[in-house]
């Protein structure tokens, strides 16, 4: 191969545009005649709507419309529907606008258009709501007990579904184990906040019936989809469109009720309809994550061997289901739970249930780092209680290397690829293990607290093997397409049904083409975000892009290269057999002194010159990726903190981490995807929690009271990487997106916890902040 | 982040201001507007007029004599921050001034703007009590001076009348064998203090503890002064044994806030700390 | 109404404007100039910075009759002859940018601070941006660009690509 542009540095070719303010949000689209939208919602976390009187609302110079949920209902818009469904699963009616009944603060209620932003944020102050407040329950678990209130008829004792998977023996193993711990383990509510907030803009043209919905989402079709389902706008005239997008994190993947009333309020009016997300409104407005609580119970031999773990989780899934919401707590938790350990006897059971708060989806990691986290944990109070060191209890249990055939673990997964010693002893080396263990003794002498935090984790991503997921509830077979078009001079477009909002597909979708044309990064587009322009995709999340849209992208640009194969043929006039493309360049075998480039057959290709009628014209090819199995990425993560004895507050002061994501495209790409992970992940075992009162307000509603990480607060990191490409796509990719935040969480909370040591700590919930590190300081 | 309707008046003039307060008895004064503007956009605030005074000549500016300093109100706490000569004579003063905010904010927050306030958590009442500072405020019947002591009445309430402006503020002059110190436990959400102490010490002859005057923030809903550990302090031999024992009554009395950062009862344990940490700064700036 | 005079990216506008616009709207919705973002309600995030007189300012906390008869530079204006300012060459080469969302405000914060310091130490970069937040990066590309950009602008040398790039 003459170029390797898989797995080289590209500078990404979106950021010209990033860094001059040329991006183009969606809040930066204007339309003719455009309004503008703002929603009403509750105040209260659970009430029941008397009365909503607009009037006033209606009367106000500027408003064109009010819209309530009864208004919605008549003019034919349908619940929002759940893309997950599990056996036995009681889903609640989830109204756009709400109906009757109200059920978390923020829960839409009227939505105001008007023809100014200003104004219809004034007009909001108008609209009169009588309310017959309810009880109101907050707490996953609580909602399932005798006597809790209850948020839907349909889902008694507030309770979702209930889900179970298991492995061996788990009750006999405990009860044959040397020792068992016991803890409730909390992995609490956090608030993506990716830096843009939603945005919608619907477009209808009555003319025509065309609608078109600009909206800052992850996947287009996605939304297209459900949209028109929700809406009943035949698919086929309905356009979403996604350009650049601010950060997703999973909390912009979601079919959101305030795009549906937008579409429903932009027909009404026949003119373009913007809403725009306020970041207090985002707080409540748009999905959060994690919520769980759980009790543990690990098993473990004498000699540090884990034998068993079983686990009750409940999972706070919000007011309601959101989109993905029930596969998070279950699928993508519970046979993660081993880890990369060979424990044979599980149990572990989840309750999804409904409470007064805002509906809870899949937020950066989604179910594997509340399960790394838990076994994470689980790990090292095995080694506090043995006195032993949590690196040697970690490769006691661990599952040794396998590269040539996947591991079947005891639970629903075979893990595609790993050495996970391998990256546990490089972390250990890179940060200098057994140094710092020294370090820490002479400064617990001068009676300073260092703390020193190990994980090994293993996540599951490139979702999703289509009868798999379909098999396990899915709604949509999560494959993804690429459509590879090569024009007459040789230039390419690629037309790809995933969505880049940071992940910087332009650069690396475009290094998969020309690295295997023989091209320059340059000669390849990208499109993307547009479901009129490309065929469908699932769209981006779950660290999906690479094991499955790069995968799609590579198997189109072989078909094309393939077909390219019968120009070249008659071209070079040999048999097709003894063609070969290499180098960007094909020639006979053996003979590349007599090669015919890339270029020149797409020429050929649209003219025609020298090829029979029986090959058909034009050079373009598409792929749907269906992946033979999910992939695996994994690695080891070391956090270093100093704790202050005298506040409890806790510094980072290293990180060292070693991933294996597989193959790898663009290493800088790669390797930022991977501290932005990092400082997610530690920031939940740091700083972030959103806080719910007994009432149902949100206290943490805002950035003023919700501790995202800020650059002063960090250090810079040490990353590398081990590799064990997957066998489950021409790439070898596993993906990197989540990586680091699910590696991250229980590194940070492990050296905290073991800078705490001295004081007979065990376990204490996240966010470690000052005050419950120095609570825990005060009990030795 | 769309503020209500309001009427806007842009005075050139302190005394076309207070005409104007007088005028609008519920008129707000606009300074640089980062404590006021952000209470706006979310509706907490909904002032029908805002007195916009950043026109106004002569507020800004930090002039340091013997006599002592004066700080225009509308100083920036970025221009306090970077004041040579004020972190000379006061630098508790130049030290919370930089840990207010962010950069951008301290690039447009004013002292005047703050201090009018009185967010509980806001940084500077601790050292204006603790310097024993006095505010300059102009009213339809003049001027008046306001001790620190009684300026910060309640939360978000000061001794300003609705038809005054704060215009300046003033620091006694630096006395010999004497050090200040401004110490913060930052939110680490919003960067305000949950608590933050600034302690003024002055030694004597022997090095023993003259005086000592030291100001809270953050911990009550009204900044205040630790007046045991300052009586504690007074004649003693300053080592790291009386300090701490000094810092230990910092809290008593004290009526703390509890909030989602912060319990009562770990707000006073962080002022006993702050106090102690303020004084040992302030000890060896005295020196 | 009242009226509003001020100069944005060297263009003067003269408006009537409703009292209660904030400055931040003024820029992206009356003059188009959308490079500068809104990401909070309450003054945290930075992602609307803009320099006024030279200063970085969080422009969602400022009405824009305050910045009446100031000038104004947004990351539109930063640009100059075609070339890049050091720092948005930096950011790129860097990449100190994901999504891009809170590039611009970055940026800006930036430019005013390396020209109070311009040989800033880690820490102190990591201090400048505090009121900066990025959901993206977690930082440590952002901290090397400027770092980089602040060598370049020190020593008015051309910017060296980082090693190992295509």
């Amino acid at each position: 191969m003459a170029t390797q542009i898989i797995g080289s540095t590209v500078k990404r070719r979106e950021d010209p545009r990033l860094i001059t303010g040329a991006g183009k949000y969606t809040d930066n689209i204007v339309l003719p005649r455009m309004t503008f939208m703002a929603i009403l919602r509750s105040p209260h976390a659970h009430a029941r709507i008397k009365k909503i009187d607009a009037s006033r609302a209606q009367k106000h110079p500027g408003v064109l419309a009010v819209y309530t949920g009864e208004d919605l209902k008549k003019g034919g818009v349908n619940p929002i529907p759940v893309g997950f469904v599990l056996p036995d699963m009681k889903t609640a009616q989830h109204h756009p606008l709400a109906i009757d009944e109200v059920h978390y603060v923020g829960d839409g209620m009227a939505a105001v258009v008007a023809t100014d932003r200003y104004t219809a944020k004034d007009a909001l102050d108008l609209i009169d709501v009588e309310y017959e407040t309810l009880p109101v329950v907050v707490d996953g678990e609580k909602a399932t007990h005798a006597g809790a209130p209850q948020l839907h008829p349909e889902a008694p004792d507030n309770v979702a579904y209930y889900w179970k998977v298991g492995a061996g023996d788990a009750d006999k193993a405990l009860t044959e184990a040397d020792g068992v711990i016991k803890q409730r383990i909390i992995n609490q509510r956090l608030i993506p906040t990716a830096m843009e907030p939603r945005v919608a803009i619907a477009d209808y043209q009555p003319a025509t019936g065309d609608l078109t919905l600009y909206t800052t989402t992850q996947n287009p079709h996605l939304i297209r989809l459900l949209m028109a389902l929700v809406l009943g706008q035949p698919e086929h005239k309905l356009r979403v469109v996604s350009q650049d997008v601010g950060g997703g994190f999973g909390s912009k993947i979601y079919l959101y009720a305030d795009e549906v009333i937008a579409c429903f309020a932009a027909k009404q009016l026949a003119r373009p309809v913007k809403w725009t997300e306020e970041r207090t409104e985002n707080y409540k407005a748009t999905i959060h994550g994690r919520d769980h609580i759980t009790d543990a119970e690990v098993g473990y031999k004498k000699d540090g061997t884990i034998t068993a773990l079983k686990v009750k989780t409940w999972a706070n899934q919000g007011a309601y289901l959101s989109n993905f919401a029930p596969l998070i707590p279950t699928f993508f938790y519970g046979p993660m739970l081993q880890g990369v350990y060979q424990i044979s006897n599980f149990f572990v059971e989840v309750w999804g249930t409904y409470t007064n708060t805002t509906p809870v989806d899949a937020y950066r990691g989604a179910g594997r780092p509340e399960a790394a986290y838990l076994i994470e944990r689980a790990v090292d109070w095995v080694a506090f209680e043995l006195k032993m060191d949590p690196a040697e209890v970690r490769r006691k249990n661990m599952i040794p290397p396998f590269t040539s055939a996947p591991y079947q673990t005891s639970m629903v997964y075979a893990y595609d690829s790993g050495n996970y010693p391998a990256t546990l002893e490089k972390a250990l080396k890179n940060a200098g293990y057994a140094d710092l263990r020294k370090k820490q003794a002479e400064l617990r002498k001068q009676g300073k607290y260092m703390g020193i935090g190990i994980s090994t984790y293993v996540e599951i991503t490139g979702a999703a093997p289509a009868q798999v997921a379909a098999s396990i509830g899915a709604g949509v077979a999560l494959v993804e397409s690429a459509l590879v078009r090569v024009h007459p001079t040789g230039k390419v477009v690629v037309y790809t049904g995933s969505h880049a909002h940071g992940q910087g597909h332009e650069t690396t979708f475009a290094q998969i083409v020309a690295d295997q044309l023989g091209l320059s990064v340059d000669d390849v587009e990208i499109v993307h975000g547009d479901t009129e322009r490309t065929p469908w995709g699932a769209g981006t999340y779950g660290s999906r892009s690479q094991p499955v849209g790069g995968a799609a992208v590579y198997v189109a640009t072989q078909r094309v290269i393939e077909k390219g194969k019968k120009f070249a043929t008659h071209m070079l006039e040999a048999a097709e057999a003894d063609v070969v493309f290499e180098g960007g360049k094909y020639f006979v075998k053996g003979t590349p002194s007599k090669a015919i480039t890339f270029q020149e057959v797409a020429l050929e290709a649209y003219t025609a010159k020298k090829v029979p009628a029986d090959v058909e014209s034009g050079l373009e090819a598409i792929s749907f990726f269906n992946p033979s199995n999910f992939t695996f990425p994994n690695g080891a993560h070391i956090a270093v903190v100093m704790v202050d004895p005298d506040t409890g507050k806790v510094d980072l002061t290293r990180y060292i981490c070693v991933d294996d994501v597989g193959k790898v495209i663009n290493p800088m790409i790669v390797e930022g995807q991977i501290h932005g992970g990092i400082v997610q992940g530690l920031a939940q075992a740091l700083w972030e929690g959103a806080v719910y009162d007994d009432d149902g307000q949100l206290l943490s509603g805002s950035m003023m009271d919700y501790a995202l990480p800020i650059a002063s607060n960090l250090p810079s990191f040490e990353t590398s990487r081990t590799e064990t490409p997957s066998p489950v796509n021409p790439l070898g990719a596993k993906g990197a997106g989540e990586a680091g935040t699910i590696g991250s969480t229980p590194a940070v909370a492990n050296a905290v916890m073991d800078a705490l040591k001295p004081f007979g700590v065990r376990h204490i919930d996240m966010p470690l902040t000052s005050e419950k590190v120095w609570r825990a300081m005060q009990k030795k | 982040m769309f503020p209500a309707k309001f009427e806007y008046y842009a005075p050139t003039t302190v005394n076309q201001a207070v005409a104007l307060l007088k005028k609008h008895r519920d008129a707000k004064v606009l300074a640089g507007g980062h404590s006021l503007l952000p209470t706006m956009k979310l509706r907490l605030a909904q002032p029908p007029v805002l007195v916009d005074i950043g026109k106004v000549k002569g507020l800004a500016g930090i002039k340091v004599a013997k006599g002592g300093a004066t700080i225009g109100a509308l100083t920036t706490h970025a221009t306090i921050a970077a004041s040579k000569d004020l972190r000379k004579q006061c630098p508790a003063i130049t030290e919370a001034a930089a840990l207010i905010g962010d950069m951008q904010v301290r690039n447009r927050g004013t002292i005047g703007g703050s201090l009018s306030h009185a967010d509980p958590a806001a940084d500077y009442p601790a050292v204006m009590i603790a310097l024993g500072a006095e505010m300059k405020a102009v009213g339809p019947k003049g001027a008046r001076t306001i001790n620190a002591s009684h300026f910060f009445k309640s939360l978000m309430t000061t001794a300003l009348k609705p038809s005054e402006v704060l215009t300046e503020v003033r620091l006694p002059p630096h006395q010999p064998n004497s050090g200040c110190a401004y110490v913060k436990f930052p939110n680490p959400a919003s960067r305000f203090a949950v608590a933050g102490v600034c302690a003024w010490i002055a030694l004597d002859a022997k090095g023993r503890c003259a005086k000592a005057s030291i100001g809270i923030t953050g911990a009550c809903a009204t900044a205040t002064r630790a007046s045991k550990t300052e009586a504690a302090l007074r004649g003693k031999e300053l080592n790291e044994e009386t300090i701490a024992a000094a810092a230990a009554q910092a809290a008593d009395g004290l009526d703390c806030l509890s909030d989602i950062h912060a319990s009562a009862e770990y707000r006073a344990h962080l002022v006993t700390v702050l106090t102690a940490r303020a004084i040992q700064q302030a000890v060896a700036r005295a020196k | 109404m009242a009226q509003l005079k001020l100069t944005v990216n060297g263009v003067i506008y003269e408006a009537d404007i409703d009292p209660r616009l904030l400055l931040v709207h003024y820029l992206r919705d009356t003059l188009g100039l959308t490079g500068t973002n809104v990401g909070c309600d309450t003054s945290q995030c930075g992602a609307c910075t803009v320099l006024v007189d030279g200063l970085a300012v969080k422009s969602c906390t400022m009405l824009a009759l305050q910045a009446s008869g100031s000038k104004i530079t947004t990351i539109e204006g930063l640009k100059q002859d075609g070339v890049y300012h050091p720092l948005q060459q930096a950011f790129w080469d860097n990449h100190g940018l994901q999504c891009g969302y809170c590039t611009s405000g970055m940026i800006m914060t930036a430019v005013d601070f390396l020209k109070h310091n311009p040989h800033p130490t880690e820490a102190e970069i990591r201090h400048a941006i505090e009121g900066n937040i990025c959901r993206c990066t977690g930082y440590h590309n952002i901290v090397k660009a400027i770092k980089a950009a602040a060598t370049q602008m020190a020593d008015n040398r051309p910017l060296q690509r980082p090693q190992g790039q295509v």
